[in-house]
């Protein structure tokens, strides 16, 4: 290991800093490692951060530095990343520090998954990622990407893999958005081994450009002997990805959403975002249709006020009526608001309700043609019903067992 | 010298406890219930209204004059109280008064401090005060930690401060109110005046039981002053002064709602937890509390009520904007006041009826023929720590540091269910830990822990596990979130205390609950 410079630094201090850190290290040729901890859970965890510094730059081979670790209550894997990035700032080193995987932690997820809400967090900004699950989001997204400030990137995919391994995200699908590529491919590195479950694609406008990353995933797994679907969320955000999107759709079977991004789509087009969205409509409308024709969902893009839980309403029952399966967040107070409007209302589940059981009738009965009253009801309809009641039962807005609670 | 404190004991709930404090003997905690006191009531001498102005006025033209004629001199308890909170100008003052004129060894008997006070850290130093009795916020709490009172300071509930008065466990020589509202006879109130701040319940036992009374105000009316919340006959001098309080300070910060989406998601599932467990019901009452936690449980509540049509009897504690609106819009029939936190609730107590002022003597005295706070429903309160045996602590930190009063927290423990919305760790350190820094109520009285990552009812109270038997929430054993906190935070060390007590706790009926030792700098 060589050292590009005599300093290197990383994290955050001071302000309104919490659960994150700031750590410098210093290069020196002799007196062995000097730390200096300004904690505010130095008598608690005083001895396990100074423990914690010793073990990681032993790890890089570091004997003689002066360390500064400014700290606001990091949890171990923050601080961990923290110096890491710190020791990276200072060295040319390719070694990783990894903290032990809970494995329990990461489940895999099904392609066609409920998606109505995914909640974008700032991949360089601990203090966020530590309690989101709780807010029940379908999706927490790790970003990479537009969130992180330039000079921050290399220290954000270090948090961002020490996340991953060491945050318990309860049900919620594990989603990180990279960066455009190509430097979004070697984002890949730092997530594929650590138990992600979807990766976004920004700013995609080519079937090439999902295949590049397709082939970079397994590349990777292959290398780590590892298995398991990694799926694909492309965001299409510019007239050409809307141009391209159905080959995009439907390139490889581990794309299974299709997302808007209506800022960036509405500076491509050099026209104004409203609310009512009349410039992004063929535009959502071509993307639903291509999700669709793929078999795949169509996500909306993210409602950006915070405070207008009306609009964003109103939002939400205009997309789910354009096809859309699901929308974007920035706020945890948005997922309740997105996911009681995606939800199936009371009247669609009655309806619902009214074709499963005259299906099953039919079934018990022998009969091929499922009917209701005097309509027949097609295979299609009985799908749709069917994924309706899965939907409410998934919610608890019916009960698992309706169905045998009804012929009680 | 006094000692500070002497012959230490273990009491009933296993710590260890001085029997000597400041000179005068002190009961260890013998058990919820178990202390039973003998005796009279504390009586102070007897006035004649021929000592006392015939025509009622007992202006005098400054504090100073006020705190001579009172016979300030050493060693003397000196006390004041809180309404003005943070934007309190009068205990200050005093202070510098009794500097000036060299008086030494006071003891300031304030109903709480404020971050304000750290003012008063000088006087501590240069002997002109001997200690507190009563509560040491933020700053005077870490003096108090690091060993440099002079005397032992004493934390007191605020139904333990009226119940030491009561008692005569603490004499207080000279008490100073100030008042937003007075008349030149001593009738005095809170709600008019341009530093207006609501009921002035805590200084009530002060005004009955202290030798000499002064009330202090901005706002001088001529007779008669109403409503009289203190009574003219109990006071013995008036002072007009420009200013007795910073108006934009005394309606403190945590009188909003939190916006922090982790916040809600407490207030939200203990509001779900009350509603699942039967007690949002007709007719039901609650223990209102500042704090954005607690206002926002209040505003679950509210949506609740309105949802399904319920009205809630009383809302006792401390009144703000959000309690008014369910006074006014119905669904509240009373607001028992115990301290009024913004001008909304100023407001209301001046124009409803139904808005009224509470002391510490009518709602938290445990010396008394009951008090309302054991009639109330549910009680949401907060906690610094919670330990395995659901005991809690209000007034240190895990790092040992005392850092916040006492309040009417425990005196809100003997409510009929006690829940605790907290987060499951702040920041890195761990709230559920094998065993509280500071023992402030056994665990008997608390019930139910509502934290982010589940809920954990107190297995003594069978009834609610009942109740929420088969319901969806999220219901863990205690010992369940103390792994769950260790595993995201390790396990915390504990502080390195010195072998010396710098506080002694009380229970609410004057015993000694536990003791804060000292830190090293």
């Amino acid at each position: 290991m060589n050292f590009k410079k005599s300093i290197g630094t990383a994290g955050n201090s001071g302000g309104k800093t919490r659960s994150d850190c700031q750590v410098i290290v210093e290069s020196a040729d002799s007196g062995g490692i000097v730390i200096d901890l300004k904690s505010k859970v130095k008598v608690l965890y005083g001895k396990d951060i100074s423990r914690q510094i010793h073990e990681i730059l032993g790890f890089y081979g570091i004997v003689n530095a002066r360390v500064t670790l400014v700290d606001s209550g990091a949890l171990s894997w923050v601080i961990a990343a923290r110096i890491e990035s710190a020791v990276r700032d200072l060295s040319d080193t390719n070694l990783s520090w990894l903290m032990p995987v809970h494995t329990n932690m990461i489940k895999p997820t099904q392609a066609d998954k409920r998606r109505f809400s995914r909640l974008y967090l700032p991949g360089n900004s601990p203090s966020l990622m530590i309690n989101a699950f709780l807010h029940k989001p379908d999706g927490l997204i790790l970003d990479l990407e537009d969130s992180v400030a330039p000079e921050k990137k290399p220290e954000a995919r270090v948090l961002v893999r020490n996340a991953l391994r060491s945050l318990d995200f309860g049900t919620t699908e594990r989603m990180v958005r990279i960066n455009q590529l190509p430097a979004g491919l070697e984002d890949l590195d730092w997530l594929i081994p650590h138990g992600v479950n979807l990766v976004l694609l920004p700013k995609c406008e080519l079937a090439s450009q999902v295949l590049a990353v397709v082939e970079r995933i397994d590349q990777i797994q292959s290398r780590e002997n590892l298995n398991g679907n990694v799926w694909i969320m492309p965001i299409i955000e510019s007239a050409g990805g809307i141009a391209n999107a159905v080959e995009i759709a439907s390139v490889s079977n581990k794309v299974v959403a299709l997302a808007i991004g209506l800022e960036d789509f509405t500076a491509d087009l050099g026209v104004r975002r409203t609310a009512e969205g009349t410039e992004s409509l063929f535009a959502r409308s071509a993307l639903v249709i291509a999700a669709k024709a793929a078999g795949i969902q169509a996500i909306d893009s993210v409602f950006s006020d915070v405070d207008d839980m009306v609009g964003l309403r109103d939002n939400v029952i205009r997309s789910r009526a354009m096809g859309f399966d699901g929308m974007g967040c920035i706020h945890p107070r948005q997922i309740p608001v997105i996911h009681e409007n995606f939800a199936p209302d009371s009247e669609e589940i009655e309806k619902a309700k009214k074709i499963v059981v005259a299906f099953k009738e039919a079934q018990a009965n022998g009969l091929g043609v499922v009917s209701l009253g005097s309509k027949m009801i097609d295979p299609p309809v009985v799908k749709r019903a069917q994924r309706t009641i899965d939907l409410a039962i998934e919610l608890s807005m019916i009960e698992n067992n309706w169905y045998e609670n009804l012929s009680l | 010298m006094t000692k500070k404190y002497d012959k230490l004991v273990t009491n009933a709930a296993g710590r260890v406890v001085p029997e000597i404090i400041n000179g005068q003997p002190a009961v260890p905690f013998m058990g919820v219930g178990k202390y039973k006191p003998t005796g009279h009531t504390y009586g102070p001498v007897i006035s004649s209204c021929a000592d006392y102005p015939p025509d009622g006025n007992k202006l005098l033209t400054s504090l100073r004059e006020a705190l001579e004629m009172c016979g300030l001199r050493d060693g003397m308890t000196i006390s004041t109280h809180h309404h003005f909170r943070d934007g309190d100008l009068v205990a200050n003052q005093i202070f510098d008064i009794a500097h000036d004129l060299g008086v030494k060894n006071l003891i300031w008997a304030p109903s709480a401090s404020f971050p304000c006070h750290e003012y008063l850290i000088k006087y501590l130093q240069d002997g002109t005060i001997n200690r507190i009795e009563g509560s040491m916020n933020g700053p005077l709490g870490k003096f108090t930690s690091l060993g440099k009172m002079t005397g032992l300071a004493v934390l007191r509930s605020h139904g333990g401060r009226y119940q030491a008065i009561q008692d005569g466990e603490l004499k207080i020589d000279i008490t100073v109110i100030g008042a937003t509202c007075c008349d030149p006879f001593g009738n005095a109130n809170g709600l008019n005046g341009t530093s207006a701040s609501g009921g002035l319940g805590f200084a009530l036992a002060d005004s009955q039981y202290a030798g000499k009374v002064i009330v202090v105000t901005d706002n001088l009316v001529d007779f008669p002053c109403v409503p009289w919340q203190i009574q003219g006959n109990y006071v013995d001098y008036t002072v007009l002064v420009d200013k007795v309080g910073i108006p934009e300070k005394i309606v403190s910060g945590t009188t909003q709602i939190t916006k922090s989406p982790d916040r809600l998601l407490l207030a939200e599932m203990t509001a779900r937890f009350c509603e699942v467990a039967g007690i949002i019901r007709e007719g039901f009452s609650f223990q209102a509390g500042a704090g954005g936690t607690a206002l926002a449980v209040g505003d679950f509540f509210y949506k609740i009520m309105k949802d399904k049509g319920i009205k809630a009897r009383f809302a006792r504690g401390g009144s703000n904007l959000y309690l008014v609106k369910m006074l006014e819009e119905g669904y509240l029939d009373f607001i028992l006041d115990g301290q009024t936190f913004d001008l909304d609730g100023v407001r209301s107590m001046a124009m409803n009826p139904n808005h009224l002022m509470t002391t510490p003597f009518t709602s938290y005295n445990y010396h008394g023929k009951g008090n309302f706070a054991g009639l109330v429903d549910v009680a949401i309160l907060g906690a610094t720590e919670i330990d395995l045996d659901f005991n809690g602590n209000v007034v240190t930190h895990s790092d040992g540091y005392l850092l916040h009063g006492i309040g009417g927290w425990q005196n809100c423990l003997f409510s009929k269910t006690v829940i605790i919305p907290i987060p499951l760790f702040r920041d890195r350190i761990p709230v559920i830990v094998d065993k509280v820094t500071t023992l402030c109520g056994p665990g008997e009285l608390i019930d139910v822990i509502v934290t982010e990552r589940g809920i954990c009812i107190n297995p003594l109270r069978t009834d609610l596990i009942e109740k929420v038997q088969g319901s969806n929430l999220p219901l863990v054993t205690i010992g369940e979130l103390k792994e769950e906190a260790e595993r995201i935070c390790g396990k915390p060390e504990k502080p390195d205390f010195i072998n010396e007590i710098v506080a002694a706790i009380k229970w609410v009926d004057g015993t000694v609950i536990d003791s804060v030792w000292k830190l090293a700098e």
